[in-house]
Formats: structure tokens, sequence, C-alpha cells
């Protein structure tokens, strides 16, 4: 039977969680790099065994960790990520100009097809690129280049690139969202980049329909479907059909449409989760009821899930890179929340059970579905 | 023989147990230990000062013989206890750290 291993980042370091193909008993061990943040561990799709994690601490700054046994060891590769040229500035929280500074990579997205391929989002936003498996890194900087790269601004977290999406079915073709800038595409392998925010609304900005300077959360696609995408905004939860050219809303009946993840179904394209969050203020779910909303008609129409999550007195967070899908037959997906717990429902979300309650804020949640 | 503390997050990045002991050749001074100290762990590099011998790393601290020797000049020779292998090199996260 195939099973899952679960790779989870937290504020004071990572975990690693397998099972069988059932999916209720789990083995975990960690914490791995113990004291240290770990914005995020994914594996290469191209070889499982061969993981990255991004490591980070106020003392240190940055590390890399690489595993090529799937996470039983781990070894640091290369932690210079320096910036193209003369970095320029950004705006700052006040509206002035801010020189970039590197700060830690908040997300890595290895190569579909070369295990020693990486990229790299990170903070002051900007693009990195490895080639020789984590030891060298080298700036995409046509990105953080853009002629609106002067216009963008921190949002809450730090001025973040968050999302990196490689298009399976077009080479060269791939997504990165910023916060506080919104959605880019490259469609020749991140030489030129363009913004792709066409009907995005959002207060917090002179201009709410602005062509750069939303603060894009998250975005989704299903690997079958790469022209469609699922992004949750800061607020508003939004779909694209002609892969960035207009966004549409689709929050629909969601009791909220704050939040921070979004993904999507491994079997079926239009069933889409989020985890709604009250609002700006209040990091926390409304009611204190921990509910996973899913649509399955590509959203506007959402279900609350709730078997097994708890619905009373409960105010964590779950953010952006916490949620994860596996692609067995019956499709697993897993969130982590601020509070430390990783729920894991084994049945596309109809029930949930933790596989741990009290680890560190979980930062983040990626999921391998192993042969 | 240079005799340096490191923090212990640090000792378990590289994989250290104890004290670390290191031969400085020429003179001894910050710049020259904490080169000595990257040739031999090379993945502290850019976790106490920037890459390339740039700056101090804002939340590390270094201390020697009771002193804070964070903002004295990187290229001075260090006290002669630590040169003679008598009193340690400490680096030190700071306390705001962690």
């Amino acid at each position: 039977m195939s099973g899952v291993r679960v790779l989870v980042g937290t504020r004071k370091g990572a975990f690693v969680m397998t099972s069988d193909g059932k999916r209720d008993e789990w083995d975990i061990s960690g914490p791995h790099f113990a004291g240290w943040e770990i914005y995020h561990i994914k594996g290469s799709p191209a070889d499982p065994q061969r993981l990255y994690a991004s490591q980070c601490s106020g003392w240190s700054g940055q590390v890399i960790q690489r595993s090529d046994d799937g996470g039983v060891t781990w070894k640091p590769v290369g932690n210079e990520f320096a910036y193209d040229g003369t970095p320029g500035t950004h705006q700052w929280y006040d509206g002035t100009p801010h020189p970039w500074e590197f700060e830690r990579v908040w997300h890595l997205e290895p190569s579909l097809d070369d295990p020693d391929t990486l990229y790299a989002g990170v903070e002051d936003a900007g693009l990195f690129r490895s080639t020789d498996g984590g030891q060298q890194w080298q700036e995409l900087p046509a990105l953080r280049g853009h002629k609106s790269g002067p216009s963008w601004q921190p949002g809450a977290g730090g001025m973040c690139l968050h999302t990196i999406i490689l298009d399976p079915a077009r080479p060269g073709r791939m997504y990165a969202a910023i916060s506080a800038a919104g959605a880019f595409r490259s469609d020749d392998a991140g030489e030129t980049w363009r913004p792709i925010n066409h009907g995005l609304q959002s207060e917090g900005i002179p201009d709410p329909d602005a062509e750069v300077g939303h603060c894009v959360h998250r975005i989704a696609m299903h690997p079958s479907r790469p022209g469609v995408l699922f992004m949750q905004k800061h607020w508003d939860v939004m779909r694209t059909d002609d892969a960035g050219e207009t966004w549409h809303e689709v929050s629909g009946n969601l009791p909220t449409d704050f939040g921070f993840p979004i993904d999507v179904h491994a079997h079926e394209p239009d069933t889409v989760y989020v985890v709604p969050i009250t609002s700006d203020a209040e990091h926390f779910p409304p009611e204190g009821k921990l509910r996973v909303y899913r649509s399955r008609t590509g959203g506007d129409e959402w279900e609350p899930l709730t078997n097994g999550l708890p619905q009373e007195h409960c105010y964590v967070n779950v953010l952006r890179d916490a949620m994860a899908v596996d692609a067995l037959e019956q499709c697993g997906v897993y969130f982590g929340t601020t509070g430390g717990q990783v729920y894991a429902s084994a049945d596309a979300g109809d029930s949930w059970a933790p596989i741990v309650r009290d680890l560190p804020a979980v930062l983040s949640v990626e999921v391998q579905t192993l042969p | 023989m240079i005799r340096v503390v490191l923090p212990a997050h640090l000792r378990a990045l590289a994989r250290i147990d104890g004290e670390v002991q290191l031969d400085v050749a020429g003179k001894v001074t910050q710049c020259s230990v904490l080169d000595a100290l990257e040739e031999r762990y090379p993945m502290l590099r850019g976790t106490i000062r920037d890459h390339n011998r740039g700056p101090r790393r804002a939340f590390i601290r270094f201390f020697a013989c009771e002193q804070d020797l964070s903002h004295e000049d990187p290229d001075i020779p260090l006290p002669g206890p630590v040169a003679a292998g008598a009193e340690p090199y400490l680096i030190v996260g700071a306390m705001a750290g962690g």
C-alpha cells in the first residue's frame, strides 16, 4: 500500500510525519533543526527522497538544508542570497522608500523534473534559482526589477514572495505572488514578468483596482487544468480561467472571505478548500469554530467541514503555506495551525483528526504521496 | 591554539560538541578567527557575519576576557589571553534573540 509523508515547518523546528495509505497511524520524527524557524519544507516531484528546507533565525539568518533520504538525514547547502546588481527601493510601511534587504526564504519550489533545480521565494520579495541542489543561488532579477517594484510594500508578515507555481503543461510558464504587490506571470522561465491582477479589488491602496499593490495571500492550481487558478486574497477568494488575464470573485456564501491558504483536490479540479478567518485584525476563525470550507463547484458555493475540528473556543490561525493535499485515491487534506495542531483528513475533508496537537506554531505543511 | 565558544544553535548546525580549537596563522584578530572558523565549518558562513567578511549580524555579539568586543575594529589584535589560548573567544546570541 502506498503512503504519505507530511513535512511540517514550525516556529521552532521541522517535523516529518509518515503513514500508510489509511492515514490513521503516524510515525513522527523531529524536531529537526530544533530552535530554528522552518518556513517551508518541500520534496522534489522528480525524486521524493530529495527534500529541501528553509531554516532561519533572528540570530543567524538563513540556512538551506537538503536531505537525500526522505528527511532522515540533512546537510546544510548554500545560503548566500545576493540580489542582482544594486537593489533599489520599495515602499516601506509608511509609504517612504526603503532599500531592498534580504530577510529570509519563505517558499521553496523544486523543479517538476530535475531534483537539483529549485526556486526560492524570499523576503524582501525576490525570486532565486539554484541548479546544483541548493549550493549556489542566482536571482532571476526581472521580477524584482519590474517597473512597479518601487511601489511594492510589505504586508503584515513582511514583503514576501510566498507562492511559486510551475505550469506542468507549458514549460517556461510560472506564476509568483507577492504580499503586497500581487500576482505575476512569466512565460519564458523567469526572464520577463508581467502583473496579472486585472479584476482584483483591494481596500488599503489608493487605487482599488490598480495593476499592482494587492495583498495576495496564496494561489493554487490543479495540474490537469493549469489555466485555472484560485486565489485567497487578503479579502476575497478569486478565480481566473485564463491564466491570470482576468479574475472574478468566487467568495459566494463563505462566512468571511478573509483567509490565508487555498488548495485544490488532487483529483477534482473544481473542488477547492479554504479556511475562513474573521478579519485582518482578528486572525482567528469566526465564532471560535475551526471550519474548512469546501467548494465542489469551483467556487461560489461553499460547505463547512467541521467533523473532528474544534467547534468552540478555537482562536488559532492557519497560515498561507500550511495546507496541502495528497494524491492517494481518496484525496487526503492536511493543515497546520498557529496553535501547533496538524489535522489530517483521509476522506477529502469529510472528517478530520489531529496527527499532533502540541507543536510550536505551524508555518507550513506539505505532503508527499509515496509509491 | 585559539579557543572559540559558539552558541548552542550554531553548535547544532555545525555538529560541534564543546569548544572549537583553531590554528590561526598570523595576527590573531576577530576577522582572522572568523576566517579560520568558516574555513573549517563552511555551513557557518553567513550565520555570524554576512558573507564575504561582511558585517556582524545584528543579533550576534562577540565577548572575550569579560569585555564586549562587538563594536571593536575586527582587524585589531584580540586580547593576549585569547591569542595565547588561555581565554576563549565567545560568539554569543544576543539576549533579545531566539
